[in-house]
């Protein structure tokens, strides 16, 4: 067609005028089964650019190519909202000279907006494009070949960067209407075999649990929102991964139908439970920055009430519209929770990189209650402890702790612990829980952390919270 | 006390396989732990004790855990002490 902007991976990297040094950015819709990333800096790598700044949504264990151009100085540094598998492994261990930043989901949303995290060239995969570069996370061809549902995180990116290259891999007759990615923001579109594996979207931190002791918590979770004072009809509600947190929806469910209460909408990343709930009527509409599952993608596609979000309009802190400042409820999972009610989302308790911070900091901070669900133990490691390895999200923003062995409430929320006891809830004080992990395990000894940082967490306004050291 | 070559427990995660031979003198614990770098010390204290307890003075062990507790690894080391040594602590 006329104006097409079709061009093969070379000819768009080279048109987009990127040159060493610069910033080039991915979103992770596809999670462990994501092909951009590696395909795109393997061109880069192949075609002789060195010292880019990879700024990725998140990153996951298929992001293992990246060690090898980290170690040939093609990428320098990185920053993204989380870091799993090998990758996460030999970073933590000092593979990477520049500390990787790590920002929440509205935090890099916020970021990208103002200019603070300026993004170069992004590299957009889409599941569906036209030669114009209207672009989305799912086809209406015969041809579809992967199905991802929302671009939330890649929308940002797609109206601040620079340049844009859509890469797809099912070119379809313009117009490719409703779009999620216009074309106006879109200088050029590559064809590609595969852009992701979708089988994998529900890969990594989302699991189903049938974990006897998550469905415990998740049960007991789902009484702290029952009884919270917030679930009643128009409430909104929004999960966070993690067998426990994902389960926590099918017995609110329950609840829901037995009172005949109805949720005006729920939030963030959407699964197949949220879309059961939403068709049943009991969820009057989905704000999708991220399709946790294909059910979730294929819903997006067709139920205009299934609304995509981006990052901005989702999570930010600095943008008053976004959603997050209109939820009631949000239940997050959590590797560690300390004494202050500080959460740990990202470090394991062996010092090693392992989670992501997803939309933790942002939902926590603007809902107006916020549950923690984890176990008092995982195995030998204890989840509820002195102090945090590593400060993700501030305890002044989180409201219950659910354990099973009790539910602690935040001392700045005791109107919140008076009405779970009144409703013959397990109230206990987080000091307590502390103190029973370590009559169970013993006092760990201190991790054996260097002093060089080889990562930053920021807080979603754009401050430092805390350094990530080396281990060894 | 004569030992024979024995084995207890499993490697499934929150448990602890303990593999005890005979050795010529003393006690040496070879340990690979999940959480070695916070309970490394601790586990391999809670071994050596638990086979002295037992009147084992030397042993050769071999442990793989998988982040097991104090209890799981006392009540497997206990096990591959009585198969190993065929005397049944919690009977004689």
């Amino acid at each position: 067609m006329r104006n097409s902007k079709l061009s093969s991976l070379e000819e768009a990297i080279r048109r987009s005028g990127l040159r060493d040094g610069m910033t080039i950015s991915f979103h992770h819709h596809f999670r462990g089964g994501d092909k951009v990333v590696n395909m795109v800096v393997d061109k880069l790598a192949q075609m002789g650019f060195k010292d880019l700044k990879l700024a990725a949504s998140s990153l996951s264990d298929v992001h293992a190519p990246l060690i090898e151009h980290i170690k040939n100085g093609v990428i320098t540094g990185i920053s993204t909202s989380g870091l799993r598998g090998e990758l996460a492994n030999a970073i933590s261990h000092g593979l990477m000279a520049e500390p990787v930043v790590f920002r929440s989901h509205g935090g890099r949303g916020s970021a990208i907006a103002s200019g603070e995290l300026h993004i170069d060239v992004a590299f957009l995969g889409a599941s569906s494009s036209d030669e114009l570069g209207n672009a989305c996370g799912f086809s209406r061809s015969e041809n579809a070949k992967s199905i991802c549902g929302s671009l939330g995180y890649a929308l940002p990116d797609a109206r601040y960067a620079d340049h844009v290259v859509v890469i797809t891999d099912d070119l379809v007759a313009y117009p490719n209407m409703p779009m999620s990615i216009s074309a106006a923001d879109v200088e050029s579109v590559v064809v590609v075999d595969s852009v992701g594996d979708s089988s994998k979207i529900s890969a990594g931190a989302i699991r189903d649990s049938k974990n006897p002791r998550d469905i415990l918590l998740a049960k007991q979770a789902a009484k702290v929102v029952i009884n919270s004072g917030l679930f009643e009809d128009g409430f909104s509600i929004q999960t966070g991964t993690g067998g426990a947190s994902l389960a926590v929806v099918k017995y609110i469910r329950e609840s829901m139908l037995q009172k005949g209460i109805k949720a005006s909408f729920a939030l963030g990343g959407i699964t197949a439970h949220m879309v059961k709930l939403h068709e049943e009527g009991l969820i009057g509409k989905l704000i999708d920055v991220q399709s946790f599952d294909k059910v979730a993608a294929e819903s997006i596609k067709n139920d205009p009430f299934h609304q995509e979000v981006s990052a901005v309009e989702y999570a930010s802190g600095m943008h008053k519209g976004s959603a997050v400042h209109a939820l009631d409820i949000v239940i997050l999972s959590a590797l560690e929770v300390d004494v202050d009610f500080n959460v740990n989302v990202l470090v394991g308790s062996d010092g090693i990189i392992r989670g992501a911070i997803g939309g933790h900091q942002d939902t926590a901070a603007d809902s107006a209650l916020s549950i923690i669900v984890c176990p008092l133990l995982r195995g030998r490691i204890p989840c509820i402890v002195p102090k945090v390895t590593t400060l993700i999200t501030p305890g002044s923003t989180i409201d219950v702790v659910v354990t099973e062995y009790g539910i602690a409430v935040n001392p700045g929320r005791p109107e919140v612990a008076e009405r779970l006891r009144l409703a013959g809830l397990k109230v206990v004080d987080i000091h307590d829980l502390a103190a029973k992990a370590t009559s169970i395990i013993g006092t760990p000894d201190p991790l054996p952390f260097g002093d060089r940082v080889v990562g930053i967490v920021m807080n979603r306004d754009g401050s430092v919270l805390d350094k990530i050291h080396i281990i060894r | 006390m004569e030992l024979k070559n024995a084995v207890a427990g499993t490697l499934e995660s929150g448990d602890i396989m303990i593999q005890i031979g005979p050795a010529a003198q003393g006690l040496s614990i070879e340990l690979d732990s999940s959480v070695e770098a916070q309970f490394g010390r601790q586990i391999r204290s809670l071994i050596a004790e638990t086979l002295q307890g037992l009147g084992i003075e030397k042993a050769q062990v071999k442990a793989v855990d998988k982040g097991a507790l104090d209890c799981t690894i006392r009540a497997r080391v206990t096990a591959a002490a009585v198969r190993a040594t065929g005397k049944d602590v919690w009977k004689d």
